[in-house]
């Protein structure tokens, strides 16, 4: 019997930065990390860009490697699936029989790609993009002239569609809804999107649902609902993500769009915490309604805040939200919750560059911003962030005007 | 100016507690000026990814990586934030007739 220590189940970005963290805010016990994955903690926002189209065979942007396992006596434990929490002996119970106890518990199991699902259709061989596997399935169909078919318009979908057309391949997004990037974007970012990937030749069907595929030999053939055929050699789903409960839903934790976690991203029971896509919380600086994040950011910040909570803190997490996505020389980037606002402005860099939108919510106070574009976007974002997170009620006039330096607003 | 040192560009082109790039054969760098006045020069690339530091913000002595935000001291190098871990090199800054210089090695 091993000394109950911390065992981390899911072994992504939230759970490896929580493992480096405990050791970090000096917690000396032992640190178990699980993941399903036979490779060792990885970085998954290369998969849909350069891991796709770079000339040379992919490697993963590891975040732990086998030094570094070794030197902070973090036991990994690859190629495994947990069957069981016992939440009353505090033991994870392993598929093949192993009983690892724990002191605390932190689940970081992410999320998986909906499975595209149609009546009648084989869609068996619809490619999804989550792991550096998925992203090396992907990649070895994007052979110049080769048609791909891209459903949904989210950003797994857009960037997958951006690097396909990089590799020369032709490209069809198809998305149900009215326009793509339905989300987390304003309209004006998202027509800027979908006028560079039609600039670049991508093919657009909007607001047309898929009524059935039919497999033709190695090709496919997809029948949208108003009768269209699209013919193409892979179809790849993008189309969102369901956050892995069912571990936490078998013990019997409370679950709603996710594990729930207070500020503090601990569940309903006290000795098991929860970080990243698969956890919702409550967000102080949106009243304290849950919510769900999918982005990278996210899972790295909660997976250290639950790590020092763990080892004996009491922070809540409060961050910003923030994300951002590369498609051929363009980033977006969105910092706060846009569909929170009431209003926007925009401000346009002076050289033309990037355009930034500032959401202010009915009583001017700024809930999010939003730009894409090249150059000095990052540094607007990066500023308008700190705006939000200090509930800052900003000047329309200063914020429309790039003359004014958005970190003099900081000051005021 | 001594050989060995480059102009960069005139003092006041970077804004107080900014950062611009400055590419110099296959040597590309952030050159800084800090909120207390002063000229610093940094590897332009996080040693993280391959991301510009010239796009990131400065704040204070500390640049932020505009993609990963990992954060260095720029007067130093010394990696300050996760996922940053490697320092960045540095290079000497003077400032002679309003103009400044780096030395390349």
């Amino acid at each position: 019997m091993t000394e109950a220590g911390i065992v981390i189940v899911g072994a992504g970005e939230a759970g490896a930065r929580a493992a480096l963290e405990l050791r970090e805010c000096g917690w000396t016990g032992s640190i178990t990390l699980i993941g399903k994955e036979s490779r060792a903690p990885y970085e998954r926002p290369p998969l849909s860009k350069s891991a796709l189209v770079e000339e040379s065979e992919p490697s993963p942007a590891f975040i732990l490697d086998e030094t570094k396992l070794d030197r902070l006596r973090i036991q990994l434990i690859t190629d495994s699936k947990v069957s069981e929490i016992d939440r009353n002996g505090r033991n994870v119970l392993m598929e093949d029989g192993c009983r690892i106890p724990y002191h605390r518990l932190l689940l970081t199991t992410g999320a998986s790609p909906r499975k595209l699902a149609l009546e009648g259709s084989d869609t068996s061989g619809v490619l999804g993009l989550r792991s550096f596997g998925d992203a090396l399935a992907i990649r070895s169909r994007l052979l110049p002239g080769k048609h791909i078919v891209v459903i949904g318009g989210g950003f797994i979908g857009l960037e997958v569609a951006a690097s396909a057309r990089e590799k020369g391949c032709e490209v069809t997004i198809v998305e149900v809804g009215p326009r793509i990037l339905m989300r987390g974007v304003p309209l004006p970012i998202a027509e800027v999107v979908e006028a560079r990937h039609r600039s670049a030749g991508v093919e657009f069907k909007l607001g047309i649902g898929l009524a059935k595929i039919e497999l033709e030999g190695d090709r496919y053939a997809i029948i949208l609902a108003d009768g269209t055929v699209v013919r193409c050699d892979t179809i790849i789903a993008g189309i969102g993500a369901i956050p892995e409960t069912s571990l936490a839903a078998a013990c019997g934790l409370d679950i709603d769009n996710g594990i729930v976690v207070n500020d503090k991203l601990t569940t309903s029971d006290p000795h098991i915490y929860a970080a990243g896509d698969c956890c919702s919380f409550p967000h102080a600086l949106y009243d304290g309604q849950r919510i769900r994040l999918e982005a990278w950011r996210n899972a790295q910040d909660q997976g250290i805040v639950a790590a020092r909570n763990m080892a004996g803190a009491s922070e809540s997490y409060a961050a910003v939200p923030w994300f951002w996505s590369d498609q051929y020389d363009l980033t977006l980037q969105v910092a706060g919750l846009p569909d929170r606002a009431a209003t926007m402005v925009r401000r346009e860099s002076p050289d033309g560059g990037f355009q930034v939108y500032f959401h202010l919510a009915e009583d001017g106070r700024i809930v999010a911003a939003s730009g894409i574009g090249r150059g000095g976007l990052a540094k607007e974002i990066r500023v308008a962030e700190m705006l939000i997170e200090r509930e800052a009620r900003p000047d329309p006039a200063s914020l429309m005007n790039p003359e004014v330096k958005l970190k003099t607003l900081l000051a005021l | 100016m001594s050989q060995g040192w480059i102009e960069v560009c005139e003092v006041g082109e970077i804004d107080e507690e900014d950062v611009i790039r400055f590419d110099h054969g296959a040597v590309s760098l952030a050159v800084y000026r800090s909120d207390k006045d002063k000229y610093y020069a940094t590897d332009g690339f996080c040693t993280h990814e391959r991301v510009h530091l010239s796009d990131g913000l400065v704040m204070g002595s500390v640049i932020e990586c505009p993609k990963h935000n990992g954060r260095f001291d720029y007067t130093t190098g010394a990696a300050k934030k996760t996922p940053a871990c490697e320092a960045l090199k540095t290079y000497p800054v003077q400032i002679e007739a309003g103009k400044v210089y780096v030395q390349i090695d």
